[in-house]
C-alpha cells in the first residue's frame, strides 16, 4: 500500500529534530529506520502528517566505552550492534540479541533508539536493555535527561518520552564475565517473539520478559527469589508472576505463561552454568 | 559432440529462463509501460456480509487524478467469471450490487492517473453498510439457520450428495475413525494478481497482458463476457511470478477490461499484498469425517468419507474439488473394497475458495494416510508393514478403482522401500526408541506418507518450425509462469532435430502468436505440451527426410538426422544438408518447414511416491522442528531432473507449511486476522529442512514421453508425513490425532493432555444435515466434474 500524503523534513542534528518536534507538535513522527512506522503509514493506520527525518544524524551512531558503561547512539543500526567488538566483548548478550532480530535487511535499517522509543512490548532489544539495567537519555528543548530502563516503558507502545524528546544516547554497564542468556521463543525464524526472556546473572540477576504484558517487564518475582535463594526451578515457576500476556494468534496466555516458565528456567540455566 | 536422441532429454540442462530474469528484464505485468495507463484501486468492503445501503463517491470524483469512480449501479459490468458453477444462480457479480459477501470483496473501483492517487480517492469514498450476520464456519454453514448468502437458492448448501457403499464398514473387526480439518490457505504467490488492458491498438480491440495459466481459455471467457469476437482480443501471459492454482481472470479482471473498453484508454490493476491475502481465491479448507474398517491382520474392509467443503463467498469454484478430485483419490494407493463418499459444500462470508497447489488431492492423501496411522497405532502394526499389506501391486495396473479413477500405472511398494531405504527408517526407529528410553527432552517423530495422485488428461497443440537460418520455433499450447518449459521443451525438440539447445527459440502464452493451447494447471504441461511438441517435431523430421530424400535422390528410409545439425544420408557423412538449407529448399517449394499439430485426447497419469518426515518435537514447549524429509516421487520418465527436483522443493516447502505453519483465519465476525505476511506464517528457507529427493520411473502407458505431472506430487506427499511425524513423536504418550497446522500450543496441550489423561476424542459425528442429502451413485456428471477440475 500507499501511505497517506505526508510532509517530510530531514533533520541534521538533534537539536534540529527537537526544534521540530516543537514546531510540528502532534502531527509529527520521527523517522529512523522506519520498520515499525512505516508499515504502520503503509497500512494507513498511522497518518502522521510530517515526518522528521534523523536517519542521517550521523553524531548519534556510535559505540563507545564511557567509564563503567558502554554509550550507545539512538540511531544505531541492529547490524552495529551485532558486529560491534566492543559489545561482544563488554555486553555480550546485545550482540546476540541484536543478530535475532528480523532479517539481515531489517538489521541494516532497525535503529536500536528505534526499537526503544517505539517500546514494542514483543520486540526483543526492550528487553534485552532492561534486562541488563540500561539507561536511556532523552533529550528535549531544555537539553537532556536520564531514564532508567524499567522507569521507561509505560504502556502499550508509550514511553517515558514527552512528545518534544528524542531518545539520543542508551547506556548499559559493562560486564564482560557476566553470565547471561537470550530465549526467544517463534514459530518462524523472523517472526517476533511469543514469548522470550533475557537473563543477565553478575552478582545480581535481571530477568526481563518479552511479549509477556502491554510493556517491556522484568520478571521481579524470579528475581527476587533467585535473590533469596531459591533454586533456578523453583524460581522459574514464578515467571509469569504480575504477567498478564496477550492472547492472540500465535499463542493464548495460558500457553504465554507456561512458555515463560520454560524459558525463564532454560535462560536461568545457561546464564549460571 | 554428436547430438540427437537423448543428449538432452533426462539430463539436467540449466533453465534457459534464469539470465533475463537475474538480469530484472523480467516482463512482469508491472513492469509494463503503455502510454496513457491509467491505474486502478478497489475499495473493498470492511464488513463480513452485509447490505449496501448508499455509496457517496463524490468527494472522490473530484479528487485530482480521478477520472472516474464507478459501483455497480454506475456501469454494467459483467458478472465475474466462475472456472465451475457449483449451482445454478450462484453467480458473483464483477463489483458487489446489493449486498457484500466476505470482507475484500470490491464494491467500488477508482481510476486515476496514478497509483497512489487511486489510493487516496479510494479513501474518499464513503460506503454505508448494513451488517447481516455472517457464517464463517463451514459446519456452521451446513445449518438452515445460517445467515444465508444466496436468498434466490435459500440454503448455504450448493451441493449436499450422498454416494457410494451403503455400509462400508460392513465385517470389519476395527474400526478408526477421525475428524480431521485440512485448514484453508493462501496461495501467496511472490506476484500478486495483475492485468493491463490496452484497447487502443490498431490489431486488436482488447490486448489484455495478464499473470494466469491460461491465457486461450481466457481469451474465450473474455470475449463472451464483454461480446468481443474471440479473435479480436489477445491475451498475452507475460512472465508471472508464481500462480499454484490461484491465477485466472478474476472479478477485479473483468472490471479492468471492461474500463479500458469503456474509457478507451489503457488500464492497469496490481493487486497490493493486503489485497492479495483477502481476494486472491483460498485453497484447501475441508472438514472430513473418516471412518476405516478393517480385519484384525490389517486388511482393509471400507472407508467413510463424510465431507465438508468450503467454497467461501460467491460459491467460489474451489469448493466443488472435494467431491472432484479428493472424492476421486479417496481410495489411494490401497485396495479398500467399499467406499461411501458424503459431501456437503458450503458457502460462507469468507474469501471464495479456488485451486491451490494440489487443487483436492492433498486433501485425499492427507486424510487416507492420517486414517491409516490411526489403523497401525490401533491395531499395533508398523505404519510401514499395515501400508505394505494393502497396496494396488504392479501388475494389477491399468486399473479402475472404486472411486472410477483409471489408474495408468504404478509401484508403490518400490517407492516406499526406496524412502524407507535413503531415510534410514529403521535407524530411525532405533534412534526414536532410545530417545524415549533415555527420557530425551526432544523427541523424535517419524512420519511416513505414501499417496497417489491425479495429473494431466485431455489434448495439447504445439507448432514446430524451421526458418531459413536454421533456427528451430517451437510453440506449445500451454503456459509456463516459472516451471521452466522453455528449457524442457528445448530439450525435447533439439533431440528430434539433433541440434544445440540455442538453436531453439520457444514461444508460448500469446493468443496471436500461438494458434490454440490448454495451458497450465494440474501438472498436466510436459505430459501434454511436452508430448506435442515431441510428436509435432517428429512431423516436422519426416517432412525434412522426405525433402533431403529428393535432393540427395535417396530412398526417405535411408534418411537420418545426422546429430550434428543436418539431415543426410545414414553412414554417408558427405551426403548430408544442414537444417538451414532443408529450410530454404521447403521455402523455395512454396511449403515452409512447419507443422502445426493436437495430440489426441489422452487419460489423466496418477504419479505417486513415498515421504518419510523426520521432526523433533520439544515435550516442554510444544515446538516442532522438522530436521529431514525424504522425498521419492514417480512421475515417470523424466525429462529434466533439475527441473523436477526445482518442482519438489516448492513442493515440499507449500506441503510442510501446511502441516506445520500456515493458516487463513477469520474471527467470528468474519473478519480475517491472518491478512499480512507478519500473521499469515508462510515459512521461509530458514524454517525447513534441507531435503532428500529421489525418484522412481514407471513410465506412464497414456503417453508418447511416459511422463507423468511432477508440480503438485510433493505437495501431496508431504503434508501427511509430516503430520503423521508430529503424532508419531507422542505416540507413546497416547496422542492420536493433533490437526493441522501442528502449531506449538497444539502440540503442547496434546502433550499436557497426555499425561493428565484429558486427551480429546479424535472423532466425533459430523452435523446431523448430512445425513438428509440425496443419495446417488458415482453418476456419469460427477466423475466428467471430477474429470473437469483436473486442469486447474
Amino acid at each position: 500500500m500507499i501511505p497517506a500524503p505526508f510532509d517530510y523534513v530531514r533533520a541534521g542534528s538533534a537539536e534540529e529534530a527537537v526544534a521540530l518536534l516543537v514546531e510540528h507538535g502532534d502531527e509529527a513522527k520521527l523517522l529512523a529506520g522506519g520498520h515499525s512506522l512505516l508499515p504502520l503509514m503503509k497500512l494507513r493506520l498511522a497518518i502522521p502528517s510530517v515526518l522528521i527525518d534523523v536517519g542521517r544524524v550521523h553524531e548519534l551512531s556510535f559505540i563507545e566505552e564511557q567509564g563503567d558503561e558502554v554509550a550507545i547512539g539512538a540511531l544505531t543500526r541492529h547490524h552495529d550492534l551485532e558486529t560491534s567488538s566492543l559489545l561482544k566483548e563488554q555486553v555480550p548478550m546485545l550482540p546476540y540479541i541484536a543478530h535475532q532480530v528480523g532479517d539481515p535487511q531489517v538489521r541494516h535499517r532497525g535503529t536500536l533508539g528505534g526499537s526503544l522509543a517505539h517500546g514494542d512490548p514483543a520486540s526483543d532489544l526492550p528487553a534485552a536493555i532492561l534486562a541488563l539495567g540500561g539507561t536511556l537519555v532523552a533529550q528535549g528543548p531544555g537539553g537532556r535527561r536520564e531514564i532508567a530502563a524499567v522507569d521507561f516503558f509505560k504502556g502499550f507502545l508509550e514511553t517515558a518520552l514527552a512528545p518534544d524528546e528524542m531518545l539520543v544516547e542508551i547506556r548499559v554497564p559493562k560486564a564482560p564475565g557476566a553470565g547471561w542468556s537470550f530465549q526467544k521463543f517463534n514459530r518462524r525464524a523472523q517472526d517476533w517473539a511469543i514469548v522470550g526472556v533475557a537473563a543477565v546473572v553478575n552478582g545480581t540477576t535481571g530477568i526481563a520478559l518479552v511479549n509477556m504484558g502491554s510493556t517491556p517487564l522484568r520478571a521481579t518475582a524470579v528475581e527476587a527469589a533467585v535473590g533469596g535463594g531459591a533454586s533456578v526451578v523453583e524460581a522459574a515457576l514464578l515467571a509469569a508472576e504480575g504477567a498478564d500476556p496477550p492472547s492472540d494468534i500465535n499463542a493464548s496466555s495460558e500457553y504465554r505463561r507456561h512458555l515463560a516458565t520454560v524459558l525463564v528456567r532454560r535462560a536461568l540455566e545457561e546464564a549460571t552454568s | 559432440m554428436t547430438m540427437g536422441a537423448g543428449a538432452f532429454s533426462g539430463k539436467p540442462v540449466r533453465r534457459v529462463e534464469d539470465p533475463a530474469l537475474l538480469r530484472g528484464e523480467g516482463t512482469y505485468v508491472d513492469n509494463l509501460k503503455i502510454e496513457g495507463m491509467l491505474t486502478l484501486h478497489f475499495v473493498r468492503s470492511p464488513i463480513a456480509h452485509a447490505t449496501i445501503r448508499s455509496i457517496d463517491a463524490s468527494a472522490a470524483r473530484a479528487m485530482p487524478g480521478v477520472v472516474g469512480v464507478y459501483s455497480a449501479t454506475d456501469l454494467a459490468f459483467p458478472p465475474a467469471p466462475a472456472l465451475m458453477t457449483l449451482r445454478p444462480g450462484a453467480v458473483r457479480p464483477a463489483l458487489a450490487e446489493d449486498r457484500v459477501n466476505f470482507v475484500g470483496d470490491p464494491v467500488v473501483v477508482v481510476v486515476a492517473e496514478s497509483r497512489a492517487l487511486a489510493m487516496d480517492a479510494a479513501e474518499m469514498v464513503e460506503i454505508d453498510y448494513e451488517p447481516l450476520g455472517a457464517v464463517v464456519d463451514m459446519e456452521d454453514a451446513l445449518s438452515p439457520d445460517s445467515p444465508v448468502q444466496y436468498e434466490s437458492i435459500g440454503s448455504n448448501v450448493m451441493i449436499g450428495l450422498r454416494s457410494g457403499s451403503d455400509d462400508p464398514l460392513a465385517g470389519a473387526d476395527v474400526v478408526v475413525r477421525g475428524r480431521f480439518e485440512n485448514q484453508r490457505v493462501a496461495v501467496v504467490p511472490m506476484e500478486g494478481s495483475a492485468i493491463a488492458v490496452d484497447p487502443t491498438g490498431a490489431d486488436y480491440d482488447l490486448t489484455v497482458h495478464l499473470a494466469c495459466q491460461m491465457p486461450h481459455m481466457i481469451r474465450g471467457v473474455l470475449s463472451g463476457l464483454l461480446e468481443l469476437e474471440p479473435d479480436r482480443v489477445r491475451v498475452i501471459a507475460p512472465h508471472v511470478g508464481g500462480s499454484f492454482g490461484g491465477k485466472h481472470l478474476s472479478a477485479e479482471g473483468v472490471v479492468a477490461a471492461k474500463l479500458a473498453l469503456e474509457l478507451g484508454r489503457p488500464v492497469k490493476w496490481v493487486e497490493t499484498r493486503s489485497e492479495n491475502m483477502v481476494a486472491l481465491p483460498h485453497g484447501r479448507g475441508q472438514v472430513q469425517y473418516v471412518e476405516l474398517g478393517l480385519k484384525h491382520d490389517g486388511t482393509m474392509v471400507g472407508l467413510r468419507c463424510r465431507m465438508v467443503g468450503d467454497a467461501g463467498a460467491y460459491a467460489g469454484f474451489g469448493g466443488i474439488l472435494v467431491l472432484g478430485q479428493t472424492k476421486i483419490m479417496a481410495q489411494g494407493v490401497y485396495h479398500i473394497p467399499e467406499i461411501a463418499f458424503d459431501v456437503g459444500i458450503v458457502v460462507t462470508n469468507t474469501t471464495p475458495m479456488g485451486a491451490y497447489r494440489g487443487a483436492g488431492r492433498p486433501e485425499a492423501a492427507a486424510f487416507l494416510e492420517r486414517i491409516v496411522d490411526m489403523a497401525a497405532d490401533e491395531l499395533d502394526m508398523d505404519p510401514v508393514e499395515l501400508r505394505r499389506k494393502n497396496f494396488i501391486q504392479p501388475e494389477e495396473f491399468p486399473l479402475t478403482t472404486v472411486m472410477g479413477a483409471e489408474y495408468d500405472s504404478g509401484d508403490y511398494e518400490v517407492a516406499l522401500d526406496e524412502a524407507l531405504r535413503i531415510s534410514d527408517y529403521k535407524g530411525l526407529r532405533d534412534e526414536q526408541a532410545q530417545r524415549r528410553a533415555r527420557g530425551d527432552r526432544m523427541l523424535l517423530g517419524i512420519g511416513l506418507a505414501c499417496y497417489v495422485e491425479v495429473t494431466g488428461g485431455g489434448e495439447e497443440f504445439a507448432e514446430v518450425e524451421v526458418h531459413d537460418d536454421g533456427m528451430i520455433t517451437v510453440k506449445a499450447g500451454t503456459s509456463a509462469h516459472g516451471q521452466g518449459h522453455a528449457t524442457a521443451f528445448a530439450q525435447i525438440a533439439a533431440d528430434q532435430f539433433g541440434v544445440p539447445i540455442e538453436q531453439i527459440r520457444y514461444v508460448q502464452s500469446d493468443t496471436a502468436r500461438v494458434a490454440r493451447g490448454g495451458g497450465t494447471g494440474g501438472s498436466r504441461s510436459v505430459q501434454l505440451g511436452g508430448t506435442a511438441v515431441l510428436q509435432t517435431s517428429k512431423l516436422v523430421v519426416e517432412r525434412a527426410k522426405e525433402l533431403v530424400a529428393d535432393i540427395l535422390e535417396a530412398a526417405p528410409e535411408d534418411i537420418v538426422v545426422t546429430g550434428d545439425g543436418s539431415v543426410g544420408v545414414a553412414g554417408v557423412p558427405s551426403k548430408a544438408i544442414t537444417w538451414a538449407q532443408v529450410a530454404r529448399t521447403a521455402s523455395e517449394r512454396g511449403a515452409p518447414l512447419q507443422v502445426q499439430h493436437d495430440t489426441e485426447r489422452a487419460g489423466s497419469t496418477f504419479p505417486f511416491g513415498a515421504h518419510v518426515a523426520v521432526v523433533e518435537v520439544d515435550s516442554e514447549t510444544g515446538r516442532v522442528v522438522p530436521v529431514q524429509h525424504f522425498a521419492v516421487d514417480d512421475c515417470g520418465v523424466i525429462v529434466n531432473p533439475l527441473l523436477v527436483d526445482g518442482q519438489v522443493h516448492g513442493g515440499l516447502a507449500s506441503g510442510i507449511a501446511q502441516a506445520l505453519w500456515e493458516q487463513f483465519l477469520y474471527d467470528a465476525d468474519g473478519n480475517p486476522i491472518t491478512s499480512t505476511l507478519a500473521e499469515y506464517a508462510m515459512p521461509s528457507a530458514a524454517e525447513l529442512p534441507s531435503f532428500t529427493t529421489a525418484h522412481t520411473e514407471t513410465p506412464s502407458p497414456v503417453n508418447d514421453l511416459g511422463a507423468k505431472g511432477i508440480g503438485e506430487s510433493a505437495t501431496v506427499g508431504s503434508t501427511p508425513a509430516v503430520q503423521n511425524a508430529v503424532v508419531d513423536a507422542l505416540s507413546h504418550l497416547g496422542v492420536r490425532h493433533i490437526d493441522m497446522p501442528c502449531t506449538p500450543e497444539r502440540v503442547w496441550r496434546a502433550i499436557s493432555d497426555a499425561r493428565i489423561g484429558t486427551l480429546p476424542d479424535p472423532w466425533r459425528e459430523p452435523r446431523t444435515e448430512m445425513a438428509a442429502f440425496p443419495k446417488e451413485g458415482a453418476s456419469e456428471e460427477e466423475l466428467e466434474r471430477g474429470a473437469e477440475s483436473v486442469n486447474l
